[in-house]
């Protein structure tokens, strides 16, 4: 699932896990992910960080509440590449990290690391 | 109402979106109030411009576009007061961001001095402290990795990695860490076990496991550092370079005395199995498509879901009124009913219109598709596409993407033939796949025609033998050998490629078109091509059904389906052994009696009712008690603790409040699991 509130960079994601072969669910925030999670198989979550409702590190955190997806591999989205964001990011308990920009071949390389 | 498939015009459609967002945000910044909302919207607002800017190649955009978030996030934190020089300033970006973005698209430059002049002035207003600090996310997408110079020779590594105790939970398994070593080389894994604390001690998702790795690879060390990338935090990694390269074997067994124990590698303890499946939930799409022009509106798609379900009520609430009206028998009712009629069904036409959109969303982005496909396997390809103004439901269109990026994939991959083959056929060198759609009655019909080799039906016919889906003397009808491909674990697939042969068959393409109430038929002509046609229903919300009963329980069955109504005798019944066939002019047509498979208790009259449906263009009888007429219907889904009945595709609220079922004709066949003389049918053993 790739939450991300810019339709331009959920496109670019979509089109590119698609083409890699993995079915790809869209979320617009934080708020509207954790209700699509419910009940979604959802393998990968990529999330944006800064986000309207719900942001990147509320979302983490929630979604580790969840006990069916405690050990949903995470990746964030940041354009800081700072470490402060990433460090709060891991904090809340995301598995890794993409920064933007980003080509596509770099996405698809941190999806294989976490999907069969 | 446009949906791109090109994240460049996307990002400009939602810039343009954007900006106007801002532009109403800025203006409500007042000075005496609380404008913490409008600013934070402010801020994402660039945000967003500059991180989707940077990805799409607008640098520049970016560059700009960073100095105006930097300045919104001191407003943003209390580390500076919002000021109408401030609105002023925000609302000149914003015009430059629009100029810039513009310029890109004429190709004349944006007056650099004016950007220039902006983030002046808006340093000026910075607060003192406030470093200017460079613009950092505008370097463009790094080159690709010049490929590391290769180690001609291989090298051996010891590695050892004594991941964070809450490597688990932090959603990383370790098993893909250590699988993806071995896909660096020739690799030995070793637990080590001993970290495990007292039972009463652990902590059930810990992660108390250490491995020695010996790998010997020719990737280079960086590349077993990117292994570990995400997971260094907390851990210990060691990575030696072992120096001889050459007998790697003893390398490994001297850096693992232990028996090599790799299996014990794939039990860390109390390690739960974290979902590691790829999604496939159908992807929803993003709410209403983008509209650059102020004669659309914006809508979430959940509203239109909404107001079509209380259509739905209403539609059906109305025809209970009528019923109990016409039962009164009050001659004053009757003008206001009917008058309701008229006005209940022009809302219905109207919803359900709404969520009409033309097929050329889905179409477009096969362009892309095509074209990247067809260069990567080294053809080339003329994507064609027509009626792509055709217009379907929104939910149908969602769900037709899947099936149709497969069958694309599929003529691309298989269908057409290298441009040097294609010459030697006599044919041109670039192969053509047309995609069209076009209204055929209340169906949409949608095919793909390619003009490639065609089916090669002894093939398939030699490997559904080889795949003991058929008898080796099975005799077949070209179209009984082309539909076998349906069956699951059927795969024509010679050699797994990256475009196909992902373990998705048709069987699963056939049952995404039945989900939406759609049939699929393919003919070829070897040589010559392959035409795969989808009928799909207009709408998923309305069926035009033929309404049974089956003592007091009512079904519908969806009128096109059906092919007619014969009737079925008590003697017919018995005379042939139970066999379930039942002669309709000369031809001997299987039934199935819904009375004994929904188990239905009460007597059955002596003259039943067969209603006749195509089935995969095969005809199959459904026994039923009385053929009620005609009945349109909106369809309820009928939740998630139904969703594994595969009998029915959802239910409806009859005039009277009873509930009839859809019948899934699919499924009834499945369910029935008799043998239609039809291989598909069959049962498999």
């Amino acid at each position: 699932m790739t939450v991300d509130d810019s339709a331009s960079m959920r496109d670019m994601i979509r089109f590119t896990l698609r083409n890699a072969g993995y079915d790809v669910l869209e979320a617009t925030d934080g708020r509207d992910a954790l209700q699509k999670l419910a009940g979604s198989p959802t393998g990968l979550l990529i999330t944006d960080l800064n986000m309207p409702n719900m942001d990147g590190l509320e979302l983490i955190r929630q979604v580790r509440q969840l006990p069916a997806f405690k050990y949903l591999p995470i990746v964030m989205l940041t354009t800081e590449s700072q470490d402060t964001k990433k460090q709060a990011g891991r904090a809340a308990g995301a598995s890794g990290w993409i920064v933007k920009p980003f080509r596509g071949e770099q996405l698809v390389a941190v999806a294989k690391k976490f999907l069969p | 109402m446009k949906y791109s498939h090109n994240p460049t015009e996307t990002f400009l459609q939602e810039a343009a979106e954007l900006l106007e967002q801002v532009e109403g945000n800025a203006l409500e910044i007042m000075p005496g109030m609380d404008c913490t909302e409008s600013v934070n919207r402010l801020f994402r607002a660039f945000h967003t411009i500059k991180g989707s800017g940077s990805m799409f190649g607008f640098g520049e955009v970016a560059a700009f576009t960073h100095h105006i978030e930097t300045a919104l996030d001191y407003v943003r934190v209390g580390r500076m007061a919002t000021s109408p020089e401030l609105v002023a300033l925000l609302l000149a970006a914003r015009d430059h961001i629009a100029a810039l973005l513009a310029a890109s698209q004429t190709g004349k430059p944006a007056d650099a001095e004016a950007g220039r002049l902006i983030i002046e002035e808006l340093r000026a207003l910075l607060p003192k402290e406030a470093e200017p600090e460079p613009a950092q996310s505008t370097t463009p997408p790094p080159p690709p990795a010049a490929a590391e110079p290769a180690t001609a020779a291989a090298q051996a590594y010891r590695i050892l990695f004594r991941p964070n105790i809450n490597l688990l939970t932090a959603g990383t398994d370790p098993r893909s860490l250590l699988d993806e070593l071995r896909g660096l080389g020739e690799c030995t894994v070793v637990a080590d076990a001993s970290a495990i604390p007292a039972l009463s001690k652990i902590q059930p998702d810990g992660c108390y496991l250490a491995w020695n790795v010996s790998l010997v690879t020719d990737k280079g060390e960086s590349a077993i550092r990117d292994v570990f990338m995400f997971v260094e935090d907390g851990a210990e990694l060691r990575i030696e370079a072992i120096l001889a390269a050459g007998p790697a074997a003893s390398d490994s067994a001297a850096a693992a005395p232990a028996p090599a124990l790799p299996e014990a590698a794939h039990a860390p303890v109390a390690a739960p199995s974290p979902q590691a499946q790829p999604a496939r939930a159908s992807a929803k799409e993003s709410a209403a498509a983008a509209g650059n022009k102020s004669s659309s509106v914006r809508v979430a798609s959940e509203r239109l879901d909404l107001l079509v379900n209380l259509v739905g009520e209403l539609v059906m609430t109305h025809s209970r009124i009528s019923q109990v009206a016409a039962r009164a028998g009050i001659a004053n009712l009757d003008t206001p009913v009917e008058d309701l009629e008229r006005i209940v069904a022009s809302i219905r036409d109207a919803v359900l219109g709404i969520r009409m959109m033309p097929i050329a969303t889905t179409f477009s982005r096969f362009k892309r598709l095509v074209h990247d496909l067809s260069a990567e396997l080294g053809k080339e390809i003329d994507l064609r596409i027509t009626g792509e103004e055709t217009e379907l439901d929104k939910t149908v269109l969602d769900q037709l993407g899947d099936p149709l990026v497969h069958l694309v994939r599929n003529s691309i991959d298989h269908a057409i033939e290298s441009p040097e083959r294609r010459e030697r056929a006599g044919k041109p060198r670039r192969g053509t796949i047309h995609l069209s759609a076009s209204h055929e009655g209340s169906n949409v019909v949608v095919t793909i025609q390619d003009d490639g080799r065609g089916l090669d039906l002894d093939a398939i016919r030699a490997k559904a033998i080889d795949r003991k889906l058929i008898a080796p003397d099975a005799v077949l009808s070209q179209k009984e050998i082309i539909n076998l491909i349906f069956l699951p674990g059927f795969s024509t697939a010679e050699k797994v490629t990256s475009v196909s042969g992902r373990g998705v068959g048709m069987d699963v393409v056939r049952r995404q078109v039945e989900a939406l109430r759609g049939t699929i038929q393919i003919s070829t002509q070897p040589g010559a091509g392959t035409t795969v046609a989808l009928s799909l229903p207009l709408t998923l919300a309305i069926i035009e059904g033929q309404l049974l009963e089956i003592g007091h329980d009512q079904f519908i069955v969806p009128m096109s389906a059906v092919a007619e109504n014969v009737e079925l005798e008590a003697v017919e019944r018995t005379s042939r052994n139970g066999r379930n066939l039942v002669p309709v002019r000369g031809e001997l047509i299987p039934y199935i009696r819904l009375r004994d498979l929904f188990e239905i208790r009460g007597q059955a009259p002596a003259i039943e009712k067969i209603v006749i449906v195509h089935h995969e263009g095969h005809r199959v009888g459904l026994v039923v008690d009385r053929v009620l007429g005609s009945h349109q219907t909106v369809i309820q889904s009928l939740g998630r603790f139904y969703r594994h009945i595969e009998v029915t595709s959802g239910a409806t609220i009859m005039g009277d409040g009873r509930v009839a079922l859809i019948l899934d004709l699919a499924g009834l066949v499945r369910a029935s699991g008799q043998s239609l003389g039809h291989p598909a049918l069959a049962p498999r053993s």
